[in-house]
């Protein structure tokens, strides 16, 4: 036979996450309900937990440095990635030197309807044009409405964080994000 | 044991009885679908029970309605895009699913993912077992009728899975693994975090042990409910905490770890003579006591150094087949990888864990009553991707 | 819960028609059950609960959202009133008013203040525990009226427990009753109120201190009776789905949302009145006018009092099996308040 009855000790526990709840401890000022504090859960649209730097929340596109070299979409488990391009003429670059042909991206759609946030695109990119961005509030009423544009995957570029530094003993070498 | 047995027996004699005077008295027999779409069920498992009154006569689990065809999906991926769709077999603890398909791709490829490497892949399965046992912990209470310790559950769960995202980018699907290391090293600060995490996690447990495991209503609903002995446990090919509940004392991690670093570290397989669901309530709860322990031994002294070995970019498995089976949340899982040579597997085998433990089910829900259907199907603890794939 | 009366104080009352008593009795009435159950739902359900699995609950609607309780009802109403087509309709459709009705009626036996009751009947406590069997049989209409088999399950698992759990509940009132020597609910308060304690009568002679056996019993007992876990089998949501009110939506299983709470409010005035000294707080005259205000007052505060114990006990707790419960009330409950009964009356004539 148990000292205290299983039953009281699951009342205890319960109770005591009503008064931690409703009393977080705050000093001076124990006795003031501060429910809003004292909750484990935040109020979503007034307050955002932020998502780690590392956090897989949308592909952010940096256009210029894409040369539509199609790798992404060809490695993509489920083909969401749609890329059309052109080559074009561009001035040499050096005073005097023959016309150089680069290829120009007209198209670079990502159907988030989709996409499974793999990140096989963003590893594969040999030429650092694709970025994960914490960014996560990106729905649409409408199904359709989730293909984007590179317009809108440019947008997301300003919000990539920087890459953040490695823990001790790693000798990964830390990259830089591109600037816009 | 003996005392298990005899206790059986009296059980299955007190069940007979009750058949016979229902027999008797010539009661007509009710089928009642649990499933596809029922509370109990966590996914669209469906069991057809027939009823007499509201006790079973025979049960039968239909599966299928979750399949996604994994298998033959593998066949037209390449072996980056596989650990992607294997996240997605064992949703709640996913990393553990890339683990086992990454070692047998490894070992056809003989290439082995550098120390470090193996130290943190170690470290985040046991948190992928973290994070899918604290959900059963709340979730079995939740099926015997409690409704706060699956709260609990999931506030604490959320500082798991915060630290698998903060390293990973993925909350669910990490996509972590990589043939030959990691995708990353860890972030800075990580494993200091991380020990506050399993701090907390525990403090999770001594909450649970007081609400549920020594709540006498909890006690009365789960001993002596779904007692599976041994011999038949085995027999059925159940795995992992559901057959050491039985009081088998078999753990993969143990007994033949390849590629994972269970070897260094000082930790316990717990077993429990019970076979009953309280029994496998136990032994997981004791699981992910022994899973803080172990994370917090191997943050210890993570060796530096690469996380990635050399292979290839472009990657082409040499022909050959694997067997690689690991201790996975749920029970044993285990790929079978046949490759020809190509950038695409021949054919994978995905031996789930789920899908062995709930082919008991008929077995032992026959004689229960209704209210022990989900007392039982809770304490199997499946997951309806895993049964499916 | 407020009154109406034939007596003193509310002289006016007096030179009213009939009409008009009677339908501010029903407009009392109507406030008494269902602002209490709205208090409960807001202090208990959304918020009490909330707390214990430490989040907030509603926030949005109204301040701390209070008035969270007026749009779910407002979402209930515009929702679609399914009937099953192979429902028995007629018992399907009247099974939650059948429900709601024996909570109504348990109200008019409750005294709220000395002046403030509806019926003084010399039987009360008696036509309480006789109208709250009504329920049982709104449950089965509709547990056998939404021709679902969970629902058929669920109806009967209620039947059996509601009957089971009747027993115990009505034996604790005895030692309450022998103690007053009264069925009438305001002779019950009122005693309290006069009693004392060995000659001390600073706080009257609340029931609870004699008959805390009694109390727990009732409490139990009440806890069945009202399908809140441990003891909701035949709602199980896990096992059930929601057993008995599966098929019910919009309306309808508003009414049963409503007669859940306002039986939980009800029979908490009921055990407040029995154990707790109904309207009377220490420290004031009994006979003192002011109860007639501050009564109801003082008797919704222990009513959030008690139904806090049953909500407590609502989250905390897992359910037992039928079998189980079965066996707690015949093997345990019902003979422990026979011996209550027993040394109650046998206390009595010794004193």
């Amino acid at each position: 036979m148990k000292l205290i009855p299983g039953l009281v000790k699951g009342l205890a526990v319960t109770g005591a996450t009503v008064v931690r709840t409703v009393f977080p401890k705050r000093g001076l000022r124990t006795l003031i309900p501060a429910p809003s504090k004292g909750a484990d859960t935040v109020q979503y649209p007034h307050v955002k937990e932020a998502p780690p730097t590392r956090a897989r929340g949308v592909i952010a596109l940096h256009e210029g440095n894409c040369t539509a070299c199609m790798l992404c979409a060809r490695e993509c488990p489920d083909w969401c990635i749609y890329i059309e391009g052109h080559k074009e003429k561009a001035p040499p670059r050096r005073p005097g030197g023959k016309p150089r042909l680069v290829n120009k991206l007209d198209r670079f759609d990502i159907d988030y309807a989709l996409c499974m946030f793999c990140g096989i695109c963003v590893e594969v990119c040999p030429f650092e044009a694709l970025f994960w961005s914490p960014e996560y509030e990106f729905s649409e009423p409408r199904i359709a409405d989730l293909l984007h544009d590179k317009s809108r995957l440019s947008e997301w570029m300003e919000t990539v964080p920087d890459f953040e530094d490695y823990e001790t003993g790693s000798v990964a070498k830390k990259l830089k994000v591109p600037p816009t | 044991m003996t005392a298990t047995e005899s206790e059986q027996l009296r059980y299955i004699a007190a069940q007979a009885a009750d058949a016979r005077v229902n027999l008797e008295i010539e009661t007509e027999g009710m089928t009642l679908n649990i499933g596809p779409q029922h509370p109990a069920t966590h996914g669209t498992l469906r069991i057809v029970v027939k009823l007499d009154g509201e006790q079973v006569i025979e049960a039968e689990p239909v599966m299928g309605y979750m399949h996604r065809g994994y298998e033959k999906l593998a066949e037209v991926r390449t072996y980056p895009q596989v650990t992607t769709l294997v996240n997605r077999i064992d949703w709640l603890g996913s990393f553990a699913n890339e683990v086992p398909f990454i070692l047998a791709a490894e070992r056809l490829m003989e290439v082995e993912a550098p120390p470090r490497a193996q130290w943190i892949r170690t470290i985040l399965f046991e948190l992928s077992r973290i994070a899918n046992v604290t959900l059963f912990l709340g979730d079995m209470a939740v099926q015997v009728g409690a409704i706060t310790p699956v709260f609990f559950a999931f506030r604490d769960r959320e500082h798991v899975l915060n630290q698998i995202e903060s390293a990973t980018g993925g909350r669910f699907h990490p996509n972590f693994d990589r043939i030959g290391g990691l995708k990353d090293d860890l972030p800075a600060g990580w494993v200091a975090e991380t020990r506050q995490a399993m701090v907390k996690i525990r403090s999770f447990c001594d909450q649970i042990s007081e609400l549920v495991e020594g709540n006498e209503i909890f006690q009365a609903r789960t001993r002596g409910v779904g007692v599976v002995p041994a011999d038949v446990g085995l027999s059925y090919g159940l795995s992992g905490p559901n057959i050491r509940a039985s009081g088998v004392d078999w753990d993969v991690r143990r007994d033949s770890p390849c590629g994972l670093v269970y070897d260094q570290v000082d930790w316990k397989v717990w077993t429990h003579p019970g076979c009953d669901s309280f029994a496998r309530f136990w032994v997981r709860l004791q699981e992910t006591r022994e899973a803080t322990k172990i994370v917090d031994q191997l943050l210890d002294d993570i060796p530096s150094g690469p996380t990635m070995a050399k292979v290839p970019r472009i990657i082409k498995v040499p022909a050959g087949e694997a067997y690689v089976e690991t201790e996975n949340p749920l029970g044993v899982m285990g790929y079978y990888v046949v490759s020809k040579g190509d950038l695409v597997p021949f054919r994978v085998k995905i031996r789930s864990a789920s899908f062995s433990n709930i082919s008991i089910v008929p077995w032992l829900l026959r004689g229960v009553y209704v209210p022990d259907i989900i007392t039982i199907l809770g304490s199997l603890y499946f997951i309806l991707g895993d049964i499916d794939r | 819960m407020t009154a109406v009366l034939e007596i003193a104080p509310f002289a006016i009352l007096a030179d009213l028609a009939y009409w008009q008593v009677t339908s501010i009795r029903a407009i009392a009435g109507l406030a008494a059950v269902l602002l209490v159950a709205g208090t409960l739902v807001y202090v208990h359900l959304f918020k009490l609960v909330s707390f214990m699995q430490s989040r907030l609950g509603p926030m949005e609607a109204g301040p701390y959202g209070s008035l969270q309780l007026l749009a779910e009802t407002g979402k209930f109403l515009q929702k679609e009133d399914i009937i099953p087509r192979r429902a028995d309709r007629f018992v399907f459709c009247t099974a939650p008013f059948v429900v709601l009705v024996s909570t109504f009626l348990l109200v008019v036996v409750l005294p709220a203040g000395p002046d403030a009751w509806f019926i003084s009947n010399d039987l009360g406590i008696y036509l309480a525990m006789a109208v709250s069997s009504v329920s049982v049989i709104g449950i089965l209409m509709a547990g056998w009226g939404s021709a679902s088999k969970y629902s058929l399950i669920g109806g009967l698992r209620a039947t059996g427990q509601l009957i089971a759990y009747e027993l115990p509940l009505l034996l604790a009132v005895v030692g309450v009753v022998i103690q007053a020597e009264t069925m009438n609910l305001q002779s019950i308060v009122l005693t309290q109120a006069e009693g004392e304690i060995f000659g001390w009568s600073g706080i009257g002679n609340p029931f609870i201190l004699t008959q805390f056996l009694g109390f727990a019993i009732f409490m139990i007992a009440l806890q069945a009776e009202l399908t809140q876990t441990p003891f909701d089998m035949p709602v199980a949501e896990s096992e059930l789905v929601t057993g008995y009110m599966t098929e019910y939506s919009g309306l309808r299983f508003l009414l049963f949302f409503i007669g859940e709470f306002a039986t939980a409010g009800v029979f908490s005035a009921i055990a407040a009145v029995l154990f707790l000294g109904g309207w009377y707080i220490p420290g004031l005259d009994a006979g003192s006018e002011l109860f007639n205000v501050i009564g109801p007052l003082v008797l919704v505060g222990k009513v959030v009092l008690l139904s806090l114990l049953i909500f407590w006990f609502r989250f905390t707790f897992p359910r037992f099996r039928e079998d189980q419960l079965q066996k707690l009330a015949w093997k345990y409950l019902i003979p422990l308040s026979l011996a209550n009964i027993f040394v109650t009356a046998v206390l009595k004539v010794l004193w």
